[in-house]
């Protein structure tokens, strides 16, 4: 097999948008579901997410020469694992009050299909910048869909971003919103719109194309 | 670049067995590293943490000690260890006794709720509730430290000769709070791990008169 021409630029754009963790792969979906309540809570999950994408990539980039593929899953685990581990106390040094909102959630970041699946797929396979550089893409994909999703269901299930209140007194909380419900409800929107877009951004190159051609 | 499809000779049974063991042994070290990096850190956080809730839940308080009941008494104690035979006593600016934070856990709705309560021996009321730890439902059951006006059942409230939940606007009682809408199983919960506190510290309290000194320091 040869190896496929890489793009260091491509590489970390693709995670982004073409295919995005969340909106284009659909992985990691416990997490985006179940801390996405409040925007800072995604925000932080979002972030422990890519330390330990980036950091777990890096290593079995770069280890991947040594790494035995007989017990290659249970290798990826142990280092994903330790990352975790660090992010963990890290957080509950720093930030004891988000620590305590996100609660087990930062532990299972363990068994976040993302990670493992990136590992496998991608940062076992080719070279250390690459994978350092598809790793960020994907985390910074993820924390961009999280960040959404937290952003939308805050404003609309308790009427404020990052604890500042938007509106009046009048305003009553559509509590739905930061139940699971209203996790799902925004994700299926959310995915709609990621569709949506990619469908009309595919017919709007086309009918460039048939135009540019008509013009030769 | 190494080509991975074409598979080298099947590794032995030992170099699987020691990659795994290497693996473990350098993880383990990072993590001990880093347990001891935040170690002081979280634990100060929690005491932290603590001192506030207690100068929250006891109005007036300005300085306070950890009291441990053994051998049949309190005594004062400075770890940072905390079990079901600790309370904290809170002092006023002149060294009095203002009252005395209980802390408490027990069952809630989803998993364990752990709550500190303000109590003033002498007048024998509740003046203050915190919950340090729960994991009620969003919107609902958090209401027990959300709800303000749930809160405020706490910061005047008789202990005699139990607290009881009734249905919110019906409280009555000096000893009963308004339950909250939609959470009554959390509600009920708060009030039961408070009433389980107060027996268990009913005959533990020294009498009026006796009351621990402010130890000096």
């Amino acid at each position: 097999m040869k190896q496929k021409e890489l793009d260091g630029y491509q590489e970390f754009m693709k995670g982004l948008w073409k295919e995005n963790p969340t909106f284009v792969q659909v992985l990691g979906m416990c997490p985006t579901l179940a801390v996405t309540n409040s925007a800072i809570n995604a925000v932080v999950m979002a972030v422990a997410t890519f330390f330990v994408l980036v950091g777990s990539s890096f290593l079995v980039s770069a280890l991947q020469r040594w790494i035995p593929s007989q017990v290659r899953i249970s290798l990826y685990v142990i280092i994903i694992a330790t990352f975790v581990t660090l992010a963990d106390y890290s957080l509950l040094a720093t930030l004891p009050a988000v620590h305590k909102q996100l609660g087990a959630f930062i532990p299972l970041i363990v068994v976040n299909c993302i990670i493992l699946g990136r590992a496998e797929a991608f940062a076992s396979r080719y070279p250390v910048k690459y994978a350092v550089l598809d790793a960020a893409g994907m985390g910074a994909g993820f924390f961009l869909s999280l960040t959404m999703l937290g952003t939308v269901r805050e404003i609309l299930g308790t009427g404020t971003l990052f604890d500042i209140p938007l509106f009046g007194k009048g305003f009553e909380p559509w509590v739905t919103m930061i139940l699971p419900p209203g996790g799902f409800i925004t994700l299926g929107l959310l995915l709609l719109l990621s569709n949506w877009v990619t469908k009309k951004r595919a017919e709007f190159l086309k009918q460039v194309a048939a135009a540019q051609q008509e013009g030769l | 670049m190494s080509d991975n499809q074409v598979m080298e000779k099947e590794p032995s049974n030992f170099t699987l067995i020691f990659s795994m063991v290497l693996a473990g042994l350098i993880s383990g070290v990072a993590i001990i590293g880093v347990y001891n990096a935040t170690l002081e850190a979280i634990l100060a956080n929690k005491a932290h943490d603590l001192q506030q809730a207690v100068f929250r839940v006891l109005p007036g308080v300005s300085k306070m000690q950890k009291l441990r009941f053994e051998h049949d008494k309190l005594n004062i104690v400075t770890d940072t260890l905390a079990d079901e035979n600790v309370i904290y006593a809170g002092y006023d600016s002149a060294g009095k006794l203002i009252g005395y934070a209980i802390p408490n856990e027990g069952p809630g709705f989803q998993d364990t709720i752990s709550l500190l309560y303000g109590y003033m021996p002498d007048k024998r009321k509740m003046v203050g509730n915190e919950i340090l730890d729960s994991r009620e439902t969003p919107g609902l059951g958090d209401k027990i430290f959300k709800d303000l006006d749930f809160v405020a059942n706490f910061k005047d409230l008789s202990v005699d000769p139990t607290i009881v939940a009734v249905k919110k606007g019906k409280k009555a009682k000096p000893n009963e709070i308004d339950a909250i809408t939609g959470a009554t199983i959390s509600s009920k919960a708060v009030v039961r791990i408070m009433n389980l506190a107060r027996e268990r510290w009913e005959k533990r309290l020294p009498p009026p008169g006796g009351e621990p000194e402010l130890k000096a320091n």
